[in-house]
């Protein structure tokens, strides 16, 4: 592609030949981006566009409702809203809230979904504005959420943070994400190859129907295949059923060329071995391929009126029908056909199923308006059906269908899914689980990546590799470090930095501005016309919108008009040269992202626009605006020639120019420093262990009362940042200190990846982190009148005392703040009614004995209680949290990790005098081994350290952006010229002899991440402790105080060396041994040394053998197997 | 090689630090007191209230380091060790707060103290040193209307360290001064505040050693380093001299009138050895330092004058020397 007018100085060579000047400060554009767009406004735009334009058109898909008891009675909904958030606090009460408040009081933040009806009351027509038909969960951010367009100090007395992203809902005081679900293309031709066969494969989808139809090539012929038929139907049959009776109309719209005439021969000629030649006749044989309903209707149709129906409505359900004139569907099918030929002609043009440009990512807003769509359906429904049932008894009162309009449904309904994930959509028969998630405020970045997160709808237990791998047609889209190890590898994705999804923008005035620029109506136009090699075929989302015999222009007048800004900035058009044809696509998920349009070789951004935006005078809208930056979608950027720096652009193909090649990362991979120089795993090693990193979550951090929660107790921003740092804010809430490293060996304890560390670093205040708790009760009101309660500290009988558990509680029953909490002291002093559902005899409400249900606080260390709320929740019931912190402060074993993903656990904790030190008397605060280089191959690491020392000298922070930053000949220089060696390695003189060292040692600033896995969390023994009930067998795991197993491969060790005394004691005499009574006689288990078999006490003697063995014999007697023992006296 | 004098040297070669060839190491050589006395030396180059430079010249490594050690981590200081907190409703966490109060250096010569004993229920006048801190942040009425700035709108919305009070118990007040016991510096941001919070603390403070922790220890950094030397091996002229000027520190190298190069004072050189960088001048130079000439930097918080923890460390020293020997004539 590329047209060039012939006017510009490209005739003068020498104006192409001048080089093109870099544009400084291009990437400043990126901010510009986000700040209109933010990282996670994909999630907001689409749950914008659901709340404000997609629900009016559900209710508006919806309008009606009869009743079949009155024809006269309907109900009509004019129009539906959704208004700001509030809590309801009693009936018809509501109060305006926070999100904050929903966090803390486990409420939802959520809206009422009110309409405006008309409807028949009585013989009256009523009309009722603002009628409550159900909440809706409101997304954070979102136009109606009350934190939009809030300055920060308003977010502050909000108690909101204003880095958070928003995008998420807070459902009964949970913050849970929606994920981005990626899946296939809908109403889209996607050839493929399946057990050798060709296949093109269309899924339909439209308001009501969801369904799949396939051409395939069976036998050499081809034939049509759907779910709802029980038979493949030949092709040539399905093109008669529509209308299309001729032979040589049916060859003129599948092609008449030599190679498509020969393969449709066999087709044909089946067709007449058929011997159906009209509609009729294909349409009975259709009818006769029919499924068999399970139930019949009584008003049964014929099956040709069924099979006419199915063809109109169901096969290719998106073709819509009109009139029963099947021709566009015939064409539709005949270009199915033809792309089946295609294939089998040339392999080469089978689609990749794994592209991108077949790809849609479902959004927040969409998936909620399809959970809304089936409940107000079922809704309706429901109104519908009580209106049949009442509305023939005679009443005093007219039906007045308003008061049984119950909001329960829809809410429990958006609720209920968001809450637990299951989105189960009956017309479509779908059915899926984990959509959503809860957010995770590990860290200020793991929230950040949850929300940038892409869920692959694809099996995870698939041995596929083609869904995991990096697809080429990701970059930019995607990002290509960050994803999961392991099981959800290469499933579970994230965005890059610069990508926007797009939401669905209307087609009419696009087919409106395809027909004036020569795109003519296929209805009008027969086979030898559609197909001549001259023409393109035009599609609107998957649908046949007609024919152009000047594609070029077409494409060129789109173009234009969506850079003038008429049409929607994200409407793509690409042809397929392949194909002859054209897509233009105006349809919601699509990845699309920002390029600098190149023309006649010069970039249309200049150096006068960027200074512009410098000033502040020009922001991101109005680069748009200019056409002077443009939306690519995958498919069209796979059509454009896109230029990374502006040395590359060539005037007579790029198209496009890059705004910076670093946004093909996303917001974990972007915290790497110099991620270009590392070897990729370890890339995405860190994006994994970002999430992990403790720091900070938020400015509202002290505010907040997370069941978990860890804090840096003095964060640093890292010595070299990225410009994502920048951008996502990550430099103002940090996870991680800058740690001064020496890449050396030391005493032994630093073998594997182990790390070595200062005492007086840890002294002064390296790595130490608070871990925050809480626990939380509810003073429930149960329905015979009794309720929960909470009494004060209990004392002693004989002392008077306060008794220990008691210790830390306030005259309330509820341990006050500021104290500090051991093992197994209780936090609140609940009591509970034994009794809660008999009702209480009346007059002696006093006697209930109640059953003390305490809130304990259980751990090794000890904790103190930062604060306690009192509060109440939705139900009305109290509603007690208590916020328990610890102050950890490092030691051996806890986990730390630089941005490099080289994670290591401390192995050591040396003083300060026994660590090296350097001419400067700087001694380090972390040594690592240097082993853990060369396999590893971060190179980025060690120059992250060389440009945080320069850094230091300089009183600066470099940058380590990827594919640019602060070169590494420069941090030299300026090391250099502060008197530091060039290659950043020092003198170093031992601690432990005062002598120098004999090699010099790499040292530095390296940025350091405290992991959340510490010592205190997993340390466990046990010597004796709580045995399972059944079994008898120690527990298992440590919050349960469970053994240490020795496990299979330990016992065959055991068995291999012949140890079996300690076979013995550690299976048996460790575990379960228990001492049987076994007759001798029957050798069967006898109760208490009386074998009932035998009624004797004779022969019965004690064997010592595993409980699980006797519990074996005992379940195996109960299934009338008996085992028997033989006893021997061996002694 | 050029033997210009017989100090003992470590050569700093491109990749490595070398023994001289005919160095053997100091380990080897018999001690002698007599030959000790006639070469040691202790040149004090440069001190003030906080900080001093000097060299210890014609001694072992063991013995320079043993100082080094015992200064950071022996000889003893005070600070605060146990805060009482009364109430503090700041935003700043218990643990943390005291943390914070525990590094701040305290002007009290631990000389005059003793240590606390472990089990000692209450301290005494002879090993104790106790502070209160009590802060309540309130808005300030009296301010402008134009001003958003927290420090018109608020008073004490930071805590400095000024802020502690000294409580003498028993006979302290007769023995210090006001001006002698507090905080070193009084500036020391200890927490910000709002209108509402409050510091109501008790802080005692205890004589501790830098092993235990390091807000107990001295100095904020004492180390050395050897003497380095530079000696120029070929005559160097022209621009490969003003190539090994800047290769240097300034002040290493100097060029004379004809442009040559000689060595000016190796004494400050950072020993960044870049002159390796470049293959045309790198055969010029022996760079080495001298292995029983340490220049010793002592940096002290402010408690006690550097020269002052110098002596306590060598006294340590002895009196750990001491009881060995007497341990070992126990025997």
């Amino acid at each position: 592609m590329g047209e060039y007018n012939k006017k510009t100085d490209w005739e003068s060579p020498k104006g192409l030949r001048e080089p093109i000047k870099t544009l400084e400060d291009k990437w400043k554009l990126v901010p510009s981006f986000l700040q209109v767009k933010g990282l996670v406004k994909q999630h907001i735009d689409s749950f914008n566009y659901f709340i404000n334009v997609e629900i009016k058109k559900i209710v508006q898909a919806n309008e009606k409702v009869f009743c079949d008891a009155d024809p006269l009675f309907y109900i009509k909904y004019l129009n539906a809203y959704v208004g700001t958030p509030d809590l309801e606090e009693g009936y018809n009460i509501t109060k305006p809230t926070t999100p904050h408040e929903c966090r803390l009081r486990d409420m939802t933040y959520s809206a009422p979904i009110t309409v405006d009806i008309e409807y028949i009351r009585g013989n009256q027509r009523v009309i009722k504005n603002k009628q409550l038909i159900g909440r809706m969960p409101l997304m954070l951010r979102s136009s109606n959420c009350i934190l939009t367009n809030k300055s920060d100090y308003e977010l502050a007395h909000l108690n909101e943070c204003p880095h958070d992203p928003g995008g998420y809902f807070i459902i009964r005081g949970q913050e849970k994400v929606i994920l981005i679900q990626e899946q296939q293309s809908r109403n889209r031709m996607i050839v493929d190859e399946f057990k050798g066969a060709i296949q093109c494969q269309v899924t339909s989808s439209t308001h009501e129907k969801k369904t799949r139809t396939n051409v395939i090539v069976k036998n050499g012929k081809y034939v049509l295949r759907h779910n709802a038929l029980s038979d493949d139907i030949p092709i040539a049959v399905a093109f008669k059923a529509m209308g299309i009776c001729s032979d040589q109309e049916i060859m003129q719209l599948v092609g008449t060329d030599d190679t498509t005439m020969k393969k449709m021969g066999p087709c044909i000629i089946e067709c007449h071995n058929l011997k159906i030649f009209t509609q009729l006749q294909a349409l009975i044989y259709i009818g006769s391929k029919l499924k068999v309903k399970r139930y019949q209707t009584a008003n049964a149709r014929t099956p040709v009126d069924e099979a006419r129906d199915l063809l109109a409505t169901t096969i290719l359900a998106h073709v819509t029908v009109e009139n029963y004139n099947f021709y566009v569907k015939a064409i539709y099918l005949a270009i199915m056909v033809k792309r089946v030929i295609d294939a089998e002609n040339n392999k080469a043009t089978v689609d990749d199923p794994d592209y991108y440009g077949n790809k849609r990512l479902e959004l927040a807003g969409s998936l909620l308006a399809l959970m809304f769509e089936d409940l107000f359906k079922r809704f309706n429904w429901e109104l519908k059906s009580t209106a049949d049932k009442i509305i023939p008894k005679v009443k005093a009162a007219p039906f007045d269908v308003v008061k049984h309009m119950r909001p329960d449904l829809i809410t429990n309904g958006l609720f209920g899914a968001i809450s637990s994930g299951n989105w189960t959509i009956k017309r479509f028969k779908m059915e899926r689980h984990g959509v959503t998630q809860v957010l995770s405020r590990l860290s200020y970045i793991s929230a950040l990546g949850m929300m940038t997160r892409v869920n692959s709808q694809f099996e995870k237990t698939r041995k596929v590799s083609g869904p995991r791998s990096l697809q080429p047609s990701q970059w930019g889209m995607l990002c290509p470090s960050d994803t999961p190890e392991g099981e959800s590898c290469g499933l579970v994705k994230n965005l890059a930095l610069m990508t926007h999804i797009t939401t669905e923008c209307s087609e009419e005035p696009i087919a409106r501005l395809a027909c004036n620029a020569g795109v003519e109506d296929v209805r009008l136009l027969g086979g030898e016309e559609i197909n001549h090699p001259a023409a393109y075929m035009v599609f609107l989302n998957g649908n046949i919108l007609g024919v152009s015999r000047q594609y070029k222009k077409l494409i060129r007048v789109f173009r234009m008009f969506r850079r003038r800004g008429l049409i929607s900035a994200f409407v793509s058009i690409y042809p397929n040269h392949n194909q002859r044809t054209v897509y233009i696509c105006s349809d919601g998920g699509r990845l699309c992202r920002p390029y600098i349009i190149v023309e006649n070789g010069r970039p249309l951004v200049q150096q006068c626009h960027i200074n512009e935006l410098n000033r502040g005078i020009r922001n991101f809208q109005d680069f748009l605006n200019d056409g002077l930056i443009e939306y690519l979608d995958v498919n069209e950027e796979n059509d454009s020639h896109i230029a990374t720096v502006e040395a590359e652009i060539n005037p007579y193909v790029t198209t496009h120019l890059e705004i910076e090649p670093f946004t093909i990362l996303g917001v974990c991979a972007g915290l790497v420093p110099y991620p270009h120089h590392n070897q990729s795993p370890r890339n995405t090693y860190q994006c994994a262990m970002g999430k992990q990193a403790m720091g900070t979550i938020g400015y509202n951090q002290k505010n907040r009362i997370d069941t978990l929660m860890y804090n840096l107790v003095y964060p640093q921003c890292p010595m070299v940042k990225t410009r994502t740092i920048e951008l996502t804010h990550f430099d103002k809430l940090p996870a991680g200190q800058n740690a001064t490293v020496a890449v050396m060996s030391y005493s032994g304890y630093d073998i594997e990846d182990a790390l070595i560390l200062n005492k007086a670093s840890i002294d002064r205040g390296y790595g130490r982190c608070l871990v925050y708790k809480s626990a939380k009760t509810t003073m429930k009101r149960y329905s015979n009148q009794t309720s929960d309660r909470i009494l004060g500290p209990s004392r002693d009988a004989c002392t008077g005392k306060i008794i220990r558990a008691h210790e830390i509680l306030d005259s309330d029953g509820i341990a006050a703040p500021g104290e500090m909490v051991e093992n197994r002291q209780v936090l609140i002093n609940k009591q509970m009614p034994p009794v809660t559902i008999n009702p209480v005899p009346q007059g002696q409400p006093q006697q209930i004995e109640y059953k003390d249900v305490p809130v304990t606080y259980k751990g090794p260390v000890e904790s103190y209680i930062e604060k306690v709320m009192v509060s109440s929740n939705s139900e009305d019931a109290f509603l007690i949290k208590i916020l328990l912190r610890q102050t950890r402060i490092p030691e051996i074993g806890d986990k730390f990790s630089s941005r490099h993903g080289q994670k290591g656990v401390t192995g050591l904790i040396v003083q300060q005098e026994d660590m090296p030190f350097n001419d400067r008397g700087i001694c380090p605060d972390m040594i690592m081994n240097p082993h853990g280089f060369p396999s590893r191959m971060t190179v980025g690491k060690t120059i992250e350290l060389l440009a945080g020392k320069a850094g230091l000298m300089e009183g600066k922070f470099h940058y380590g952006t990827a594919f640019g930053g602060s070169e590494v000949i420069d941090v030299c220089k300026e090391l250099e010229k502060h008197g530091y060696n060039y290659h950043g390695k020092d003198i170093f003189y031992s601690g432990l002899t005062g002598e120098p060292l004999e090699a010099y040692i790499y040292s530095g600033p390296v940025y350091y991440q405290k992991l959340k896995h510490m010592v205190q969390d997993k340390m466990h023994a046990r010597a004796r402790g709580p045995r399972a009930v059944l079994t008898r067998q120690p527990t298992e795991g440590r919050s349960r105080d469970g053994g240490l197993r020795l496990g299979e491969m330990e016992r065959d060790c055991l068995i291999g060396y012949g140890a079996s005394m300690l076979m013995m004691e550690r299976l048996m005499l460790a575990s379960d041994a228990f001492n049987a009574d076994i007759c001798g006689s029957c050798g069967r288990l006898a109760g208490r040394a009386w074998c009932h078999a035998c009624r004797s006490s004779a022969a019965v003697s004690s064997v010592e053998m595993p409980y699980a063995c006797k519990l074996l014999f005992q379940e195996l007697a109960s299934m009338n197997i008996v085992p028997k023992l033989t006893l021997k006296k061996y002694c | 090689m050029p033997h210009s004098d017989q100090k003992p040297k470590i050569i700093l070669e491109e990749f490595r630090l070398k023994n001289a060839p005919n160095d053997f190491g100091m380990a080897d050589e018999k001690w002698s007191f007599k030959k000790f006395t006639k070469h040691f030396r202790i040149v004090i180059v440069r001190m003030d209230n906080c900080e001093m430079e000097f060299d210890l010249i014609g001694i072992q490594p063991a013995f320079a380091n043993a100082f080094r050690r015992l200064m950071l981590s022996e000889v003893p200081s005070m600070a605060i060790e146990k805060v009482m907190i009364k109430n503090n409703t700041s935003i700043i966490q218990d643990e943390v707060l005291a943390h914070r109060l525990g590094l701040i250096p305290l002007k009290a010569d631990p000389r005059l103290f003793e240590y606390r004993p472990e089990d000692a229920a209450d301290g005494t006048e002879f090993n104790t040193l106790e502070f209160s801190l009590k802060v309540k942040c309130t808005n300030n009425k009296s301010h402008s209307k134009d001003s958003y700035r927290p420090e018109d709108l608020y008073e004490n919305h930071s805590v400095y360290s000024s802020q502690m009070k000294w409580h003498p118990i028993g006979n302290q007040i007769s023995v210090y001064k006001e001006s002698d016991v507090g905080p070193v510096h009084s500036d020391i941001l200890i927490s910000k505040m709002r209108p509402g919070h409050e510091l109501d603390l008790h802080m005692i403070a205890v004589k501790g050693i830098g092993k235990d922790h390091a807000k107990f220890s001295p100095v904020a950094t004492a180390s050395y380093r050897l003497l380095p030397e530079v000696v120029l091996t070929r005559e160097v002229c022209g621009a490969e001299a003003a190539l090994l000027q800047r290769c240097f520190s300034p002040g290493v190298v100097g060029l004379d009138h004809a442009g040559r190069a000689f060595v000016q004072s190796a004494r400050y050189d950072s020993c960044s050895r870049n002159v390796y960088r470049y293959d045309e001048i790198k055969d010029a130079v022996l760079l080495s330092r001298v292995r029983d000439h340490f220049i010793f930097n002592v940096e002290s918080v402010g408690a006690m004058a550097p020269n002052v923890i110098f002596v306590e460390a060598v006294k340590i020293l002895r009196d750990k020397c001491k009881s060995l020997l007497d341990e070992l004539n126990m025997l």
